[in-house]
């Protein structure tokens, strides 16, 4: 991608944002239209390579925090997310050099560009995990001790507030009960750093990442090749498991959305099943054999589980699954950080309930 | 009796039907002024089988006007837009996702008001009676005839929506309201898409309803007329005045729902085989299955109920190339042209309805024609449309059980008896007219979409509410009470939303009161 991001580049954003949100993250749509609306009235935004970025940066990460459900309905303002960066840095008594992403996956990654359009300030290529995950601390700055908060969080009648929490887990609770009281999408800015911190603790290019992911997946599309495998080969991952959608089990608990899929192999998987778990995200991928007795993970959290259309490569949302789907799932490496102790007591198969040792993604496949 | 009419883009199709037993069927040409068109179809039956229009109790319609004039762009109202939401959602307002020439065919104007709720059912702002007063003076002065009222989170609570159509209409006398809510579900942009467009179409509906009206009556019959909806139930004229857009996916629904009476079989996939394409929906007790993603028609996404079906290349004009170790068929045909340049009937072009004749599955044309083919090829060509039906039907499954197939369309003898996985395939007579014989088909509904928060051990009552509010719309459309059964029932939890928030879509479906 070039140094600034136009109108024409939101397309793709969104796409390859829908990839790596693994199954959860909001769909981009709404995102891409806001983002769509501010670079018109505002013009493009300047993308800033992280390491370009100064020491004495003054970064802040931007997120839309709630229900993608609700967002859908009350659609958020361009002004709201304008509002959230503008108050944490009167909080804070210092100007705003340059937007972050905290999350890459999903509606989260194109929140930051109506800011940074909005503010007429820089974004950072760069985000704070290099995928989507459901909490707010989950992010790799979390590991460097950068704290989430003061956090503020803006609505869209004008309310601001800046949460100061004694750590990002508290941070989270009481964001998520101050954004029900709020009406469930709220935008909120977080995790101030400074150039040099941000070059330590965000993960590198992932708005590019995005932006080609989808350009590749798209083009592929158009030349009648398999836009899945080009998904495959640009994120150095691997093809788990081709099937088909036969089960979708689903319950919610304490607001998340947890369930699992099942599917069905075709073509070489054909006498196998996939089960995913997923929470919001995918979490876990178990490939059972045919008898059903000998369960295989084949990837876990951390690393990216993602799945896609097998014919048009567009990402699948756990919200989406259904049966009858055909779907490819695929796994990529997550920043090598989050294999970290650190990293896995954030956001590993434990922290989200599966007692067993994560399974990382395979190595990539080699192309002949 | 009962006569059902399908007016389509090319033929219109009517019968006249007691109870499901077809007693007349007739094929006329479409006419641009629609009501000639319905004369000459009623003309066509009558001398194909007397009969008394005295005796007639209802007449049934099933039109593709709306959609057509939507995608021509043409006879479409000077329409607004006033949405309930400030101070939330004026960065995207009304139309922002609109093809540029569609807001210029409709004069499309924009009011960004106070008002809406969260999804808890609180108040966004309160309504403004001023602002809306000022809105409605602004439209009398731009010549707005109809006007879409949308307000954030009307499927939860319609009473902003309500209260503005009140004000709005004591200010604007004779201006058509179009409410979201009685329209679409959640998703705001994509809800009050299908609101304007409905707007947009209230002038054309009133006088396309008129018409209708003017010819059924002109030919004798006193009895009231419906017109099928997209979900293959019936709605009565003033409904249709009011939602035109509830007719959008007629012509494949009232396919699909003729080919469940043709046949008998109420589940299953229904198979349209035309000329150029195979189109493939999934019929559940006898109603269409509905798409679950949004919907872009015109080039304007939306999230109304449409049918959910699947189409792929292969139709009776579809070229067949290669050798019988490396057949395709289609997706390229010859379409309209098949009688010119088919081998068959004289042409040049090997099609799949030469492929069928060879296989001695068809007779049409010469088959002297096509009797030099390799039977080797014509076998390949056969199977190879036969997986790829089978392959789509497949994907539409919706369960591991089997699924029967009934093929409808001209071009359905290009199917085999039996499709991979052991699904029969059922041809049942009349399948030119399924159309029309769908249309008349009496049944009316009542649907209920809905956010509930479900309580801890209240799911049950929770449910038992949304039940009884669908059967009681069904009732309040004309079905008769003891007809009416819920034929389909989804519980979606919502994730990021505290108190399981979940979302809960019923239908009901009963008989329509129509002695017989």
């Amino acid at each position: 991608m070039t140094r600034s991001i136009t109108g024409d580049d939101l397309v793709d954003i969104a796409r390859g944002a829908a990839i790596l949100g693994t199954g959860g993250g909001g769909d981009p749509h709404i995102g891409r239209l806001l983002a769509s609306a501010a670079l018109r009235e505002h013009g493009p935004v300047r993308l800033t390579p992280l390491a370009e970025l100064p020491d004495d940066a003054q970064v802040l990460t931007v997120a839309m925090v709630g229900a993608p459900t609700v967002m859908v309905e009350k659609l958020p303002s361009i002004e709201q997310v304008g509002l959230s960066v503008a108050t944490l840095a009167e909080y804070r008594g210092r100007p705003v050099t340059h937007i972050a992403c905290a999350e890459a996956g999903g509606v989260n990654s194109l929140i930051p560009v109506v800011a940074a359009a909005q503010l007429g300030l820089p974004l950072v290529d760069a985000d704070g995990m290099g995928r989507a995950f459901p909490e707010i601390q989950m992010v790799l700055p979390t590991l460097y001790d950068i704290r989430a908060t003061p956090m503020s969080v803006a609505d869209e009648k004008g309310n601001r507030l800046v949460v100061d929490a004694v750590d990002n887990h508290w941070a989270e609770r009481l964001v998520r009960t101050a954004t029900v009281e709020m009406g469930c999408s709220t935008m909120t800015s977080a995790f101030a750093m400074t150039g040099a911190q941000a070059r330590q603790a965000l993960v590198p290019d992932t708005l590019s990442l995005c932006a080609e992911l989808g350009r590749l997946v798209g083009q592929a599309r158009e030349r009648h090749q398999d836009p899945v495998a080009a998904a495959v080969a640009r994120l150095g991952g691997r093809r788990l498991f081709t099937g088909k959608v036969v089960d979708v089990l689903r319950r919610t608990s304490k607001g998340f959305a947890r369930g699992e899929a099942t599917l069905e192999g075709l073509g070489g998987d054909s006498g196998a099943r996939l089960l995913i778990r997923f929470q919001n995200e995918h979490l876990v991928a178990e490939r059972v054999a045919g008898d059903g007795e000998r369960a295989e993970v084949l990837a876990s959290v951390p690393d990216l589980i993602c799945t896609l259309d097998s014919e048009s490569g567009e990402a699948v949302t756990t919200e989406s699954l259904r049966f009858g789907h055909r779907v490819t799932v695929i796994a990529a490496p997550a920043d090598p950080r989050w294999h970290s102790a650190g990293g896995l007591a954030l956001a590993g198969p434990r922290y989200f309930g599966y007692d067993i040792d994560p399974v990382r993604c395979p190595a990539p496949e080699v192309s002949a | 009796m009962h006569i059902g009419i399908d007016v389509g883009g090319t033929n219109t199709d009517a019968v006249l039907m007691r109870g499901r037993t077809v007693l007349a069927a007739v094929k006329t040409s479409t006419t641009a002024d629609v009501t000639s068109g319905i004369v000459s179809a009623l003309d066509g039956l009558q001398r194909q089988r007397a009969f008394d229009p005295g005796q007639v109790h209802a007449v049934m319609i099933g039109t593709t006007h709306f959609i057509n004039a939507l995608i021509e762009a043409r006879r479409l109202a000077p329409t607004a837009a006033v949405r309930l939401g400030l101070p939330a959602t004026a960065s995207l307002p009304p139309m922002v996702d609109w093809p540029e020439h569609l807001v210029g065919a409709i004069n499309g104007r924009s009011y960004l008001c106070h008002g809406g709720h969260e999804f808890d059912g609180r108040h966004i702002a309160e309504l403004d009676e001023a602002e809306l007063r000022a809105a409605a003076a602004d439209m009398a002065a731009h010549g707005v005839r109809s006007v879409a009222i949308t307000s954030v989170f009307s499927p939860v609570n319609a009473e902003f929506e309500a209260r503005a159509a009140e004000l709005l209409a004591a200010e604007l006398p004779g201006v058509a309201l179009s409410l979201s809510h009685e329209i679409g579900r959640i998703g705001l942009l994509e809800r009050e898409n299908a609101t304007v467009i409905n707007a947009a179409l209230r002038e054309l509906a009133a006088h396309i309803v008129d018409g209708l009206a003017a010819s059924v009556a002109g030919a004798g019959i006193t009895a009231p007329l419906y017109l099928s909806q997209n979900d293959g139930t019936l709605m009565d004229v003033d409904f249709a005045r009011r939602y035109p857009v509830a007719t959008f996916a007629s012509g494949p629904t009232n396919s699909m729902r003729g080919a469940t009476v043709l046949s008998g079989v109420d589940t299953c996939a229904v198979v349209d085989v035309g000329g150029t394409t195979s189109d493939v929906g999934v019929l559940q007790r006898g109603f269409p299955r509905e798409a679950t993603t949004e919907v872009s028609v015109a080039g304007v996404r939306t999230n109304f109920r449409m049918p959910d079906v699947l189409s792929i290349g292969i139709g009776g004009g579809s070229l067949v190339r290669g050798q019988a170790d490396a057949v395709t068929v289609g997706p390229d045909s010859v379409g309209y042209e098949l009688t010119s340049r088919a081998l068959v009937f004289g042409g040049d072009t090997l099609t799949a309805t030469d492929i069928a004749v060879a296989a001695g599955a068809a007779e049409v044309g010469d088959p002297g024609l096509v009797a030099h083919l390799d039977r080797g090829l014509v076998r390949a060509a056969l199977d190879r449309i036969a997986a790829d039906v089978a392959d789509v039907v497949e994907r539409m499954r919706t369960s591991a059980e089997p699924l029967p197939v009934v093929a409808v369309g001209g071009g359905s003898i290009l199917l085999p008896d039996e499709l991979a996985d052991g699904g029969r395939v059922h041809r049942p007579e009349h399948y030119a007219v399924a159309n029309a014989i769908g249309a008349a088909i009496a049944q009316v509904g009542g649907e209920v979409d809905r956010v509930f928060a479900v309580e801890p051990g209240r799911r049950e009552a929770v449910l038992d509410e949304a039940r009884q509010e669908a059967v009681d719309r069904a009732v309040a459309a004309g079905a008769t009470p003891g007809s009416v059964t819920i034929v389909d029932f989804d519980e979606v939890p919502i994730p990021y939303l505290p108190g399981n928030a979940t979302r809960v879509r019923v239908k009901a479906v009963g008989d329509l009161k129509v002695e017989d």
